[in-house]
């Protein structure tokens, strides 16, 4: 039975079980590739996608509890051309490495801003702290939101 | 001379300490009219390496109708019709940043904007055999190697603009992709100069570059070519492709190391709807339609496994030291003067043992990869630091020849030294020939920290000896299993015995990060310390006295002078330590500041690290890889380490394997020391060593809590010094 979804703004039906991860939904049946697994447990922040707003792990998230809920996943938050604050500041402070981690970091830091749009580090470090990056670019990320949070006053 | 020499450098060669990359031969399967007809028009400049050709290297050879000659061609570079630069090496990116920083080393020799540079990297059928992106060599070696090629393709340029202008080639300009006659004022682009062209030169490896000093492109700080695909999720790691048809496998993993399939029985599995069981001896897979199928069809195989009784970790480092070579070959043996007299002389001595426990890489993106056969030809995508090896491994695997099978490596999310294998292709590859379509395999992180294979673990003994005034007199170190890298003393020591004693190791290790100078490291840091302590100087002041190396002093100077070494001293609660080190070229000199807790845990306050590889390509690239080596070493110095019992990895899971996160990170300030004197050097690996020692150092300065072990404090801090 085809299970309805609303990605990016986007209605979907997906022909999968309710019990599956959304996750893997919105990789391999959506082609969003663009959200990660990086452990399956909820652990890192990699698979970071935005539910209603806020941030969720869909590595750990049922299709089932996703019904009726507005997904946003990293392919959704650019207007057009024009990038999303926060992935503009990413770029600007560098702050990634090898990559893996950026797409479930910046839709942390979005989740963030969009609660607390002028957080202090130690609010930024607190948020973040369930998103690894193995490549150790922290600082920059601090920094990129930071940046961001500064850039809507 | 690429590296520099050290004491180090007798031991510090990769292939001698890991067999993983023991059985490579240098090849090179391409057939010269088949890339030419991949690239089209333009021309095509090669550098070969290492064979008769380079014998007259400096001359352009016409003509490159030698089969032979490909056989060591380590790079090529085509300029096309239309202008576009492409670059081809076999090197992978795993975001050490090297597409962005090659990509500006061959913009700037050949006087093109970076935008008009492309990299084809890492694809066995594409790019020149390449040993693999490991040692820190793509910098010092490829570098070098690309911008000789960039040199020789503009030469040619100018003269065949030369012949097409008919005026004489030097008077003419190379900028911006044009070559222009400043006494006609005509000019004219490099694709127009290529039109109706398909020239290929190979050239020798003798580099005539842009003095360091003349650097505009390279040198200069320089965003990640490809950042937006980054931050808009638009990158196609490994586990993004998606082939025509293609089903998700999983492989049946035993519970156990070195178990053996005693029953298997796959009724369930294959009752669910798609699911193909997958046997070959003792490898069991499954593939399904998608991976939530795949991963329901692996859970419902049901089999029984026999293994043999294995260690525990508590049980390792007795183990290691027993099941070692004692009188190990003359490679792994540095002796210098005599040390047993110099102990005897000595006024202060210091017998003391450390260790090192096992840490898994843990690269975000897990081992995966794409597979698909069609007729007897295999391709695969697969984030590897050796995709030539890997090709090699399916060959065998298969019983193929290599030119049956093609590695294309999409840039990687990292890999740390932990991608040198290619287990997840050989697995993806055997189901996809089983099922008869392209098959995706993506290892769960549980397999990623059990499955792959872990940094070594060792056992050092140190012996020092010292005079009153504070000169080192003699240096005894035996590194068990751990690793030759980083095991020699930059300080001035007369009588040295160093030797490192490969030994039997219960699980599976291999490269990491710095390999084994991260360990050796910490030892000969922690006991410089502890001998500073005994004659009772202050630990920089003691290093300086021994040290007569200029670019370690200055990289320790740099270091305190940022840091204001000396400013404040060390209290119970909040502790000053210093450590440096030189290895792979670079050198490192770290100081930190950490407050002792109230409930007896430490915090890392600050660190100040001053890093110095001479010419500097990139200068961002490298504060962010200096930065994220800082970040990463934390895991190792203070909590990581992977525990097992019987052939079972206890903690395979980032809940229960601490790695450092943001709340671990401390204050991180970078001093570069840029040396356009001195060729560039490799900086993905040696800015981490210095970090465990300095947080070390300053542990004990603030509690006289000695810590011998790596990790330190993975349960807070002892309440006394843990003597092994």
């Amino acid at each position: 039975m085809a299970i309805p979804l609303l990605v990016n703004g986007t209605e979907q039906r997906v022909d999968a079980s309710s019990d599956e991860a959304v996750l893997t939904v919105l990789r391999d049946r959506l082609g969003l590739t663009g959200t990660k697994y990086g452990c399956g447990e909820g652990q890192c922040g990699a698979c970071t996608v935005l539910l209603d707003g806020k941030p969720v792990r869909s590595c750990r998230l049922p299709l089932g509890t996703a019904i009726q809920k507005k997904i946003t996943t990293i392919e959704g938050l650019a207007q057009g051309d024009r990038l999303h604050p926060v992935q503009e500041a990413f770029l600007r402070a560098e702050a990634f490495q090898c990559g893996y981690c950026t797409s479930g970091m910046i839709m942390s830091a979005v989740a963030l801003l969009e609660k607390n749009p002028r957080p202090s580090s130690q609010e930024i470090v607190q948020h973040m702290n369930g998103n690894i990056c193995r490549c150790g670019t922290y600082p920059r990320i601090v920094a990129a939101i930071r940046d961001a949070a500064s850039g809507k006053r | 001379m690429i590296y520099m020499e050290t004491a180090n450098s007798v031991f510090d060669s990769e292939e001698q300490q890991h067999a993983a990359i023991q059985r490579l031969s240098y090849a090179f399967e391409l057939q010269r009219r088949d890339f030419l007809k991949v690239i089209g028009g333009g021309v095509l400049v090669c550098l070969a390496v290492k064979n008769a050709v380079t014998q007259e290297s400096g001359h352009i050879h016409h003509g490159a109708s030698d089969e032979d000659l490909l056989q060591s061609i380590a790079a090529w570079l085509h300029v096309s019709e239309d202008g576009t630069v492409t670059v081809f090496t076999g090197k992978v990116e795993v975001g050490q940043n090297i597409r962005t920083s090659l990509g500006q080393q061959v913009a700037e020799e050949l006087r093109v904007p970076l935008s008009s540079v492309q990299l084809t990297m890492a694809d066995t059928e594409l790019t020149p055999f390449d040993m693999g992106t490991f040692g820190s060599r793509t910098t010092p070696i490829m570098g070098r190697q690309l911008r000789t090629v960039a040199v020789a393709a503009r030469n040619l340029l100018i003269d065949m603009a030369a012949q097409q202008l008919h005026t004489d080639r030097n008077t003419l300009l190379a900028a911006y992709g044009k070559i222009t006659d400043p006494k006609s004022n005509r000019t004219i682009s490099y694709g127009e100069i290529t039109k109706g062209q398909q020239l290929t030169r190979v050239i020798g490896d003798d580099p005539a570059e842009t003095p360091t000093s003349n650097w505009h492109i390279a040198g200069a700080s320089t965003p990640k070519v490809d950042a937006h695909a980054f931050v808009t999720g638009q990158h196609k790691y490994t586990p993004d492709v998606v082939r025509p048809g293609m089903l998700y496998g999983k492989v049946l993993r035993p519970p156990a190391f070195h178990a053996k399939l005693v029953y298997l029985n796959g009724s369930d599995a294959k009752k669910i709807s798609g699911v193909k069981v997958v046997r070959d001896g003792e490898f069991v897979g499954v593939v399904a339609h998608d991976e939530y199928t795949a991963t329901k069809a692996a859970q419902a195989l049901r089999a029984k496994w026999d293994w043999p009784p294995q260690l525990r970790d508590s049980q390792l480092f007795d183990h290691l030291r027993s099941k070692s070579e004692q009188g190990s070959g003359e490679h792994n043996l540095h002796v210098t003067g005599d040390v047993q007299k110099a102990f005897a002389a000595a006024n202060k001595t210091l017998t003391k043992t450390y260790t090192v426990a096992y840490i898994a890489h843990s690269p975000l993106e897990p081992r995966a990869a794409v597979a698909e056969w069609s007729s007897d030809k295999l391709t695969v995508w697969t984030g590897t630091q050796r995709p030539f090896g890997v090709q090699e491994e399916l060959a065998e695997a298969f019983r193929i020849p290599k030119p049956k099978v093609r590695v294309i490596v999409p840039d990687t999310g990292a890999a740390y030294g932990g991608k040198h294998m290619g287990d997840a292709t050989v697995e993806a590859a055997r189901l996809a020939k089983a099922a008869g379509v392209p098959v995706k395999l993506i290892w769960t992180r549980e397999e990623e920290f059990t499955w792959a294979y872990f940094r070594p673990a060792g056992v050092i003994d140190i012996k020092a000896g010292a005079t009153s005034e504070g000169k080192i007199s003699a240096w005894e170190f035996h590194n068990y299993n751990s690793g030759p890298a980083g095991i020699g003393t930059p300080y001035e020591i007369p009588n040295q015995h160093i030797q490192f004693h490969p030994a039997d190791s219960p699980l599976r290790q291999g490269s990491y990060r710095g390999l084994a100078a991260t360990a050796n490291q910490f030892v000969r840091e922690s006991a410089m310390d502890e001998l500073a302590h005994e004659l009772a100087l202050d630990p920089l002041e003691f290093r300086l006295k021994n040290l007569t190396d200029t670019r370690l002093r200055a990289v320790f100077e740099a270091a305190a002078t940022k840091f204001g070494w000396g400013r404040e001293k060390s209290s119970p609660m909040r502790g000053f330590g210093v450590a440096g080190g030189v290895e792979k070229g670079g050198y490192v000199g770290t100081c930190a500041e950490v407050e002792i807790t109230t409930r007896r845990d430490v915090r890392i306050l600050r660190v100040v690290e001053a890093f110095e590889c001479g010419a500097i390509v990139n200068p961002n690239g490298l504060r962010n890889q200096i930065e994220g080596s800082i970040v990463q070493a934390i895991g190792g110095a203070l909590f990581e380490a992977v525990h097992f019992d019987n052939g079972r990895i206890l903690n395979p899971h980032f809940a229960r394997y601490r790695v450092p996160r943001f709340s671990d990170t401390p204050q991180i300030e970078v001093e570069m020391l840029d040396r356009k004197d001195l060729p560039s050097a490799g900086a993905g690996e040696t800015p981490i060593v210095g970090l465990a020692p300095a947080i070390g150092n300053a542990i004990f300065a603030a509690t006289g809590i000695r810590l011998r072990s790596l990790p330190m404090i993975p349960q807070g801090l002892p309440q006394s010094e843990n003597v092994p």
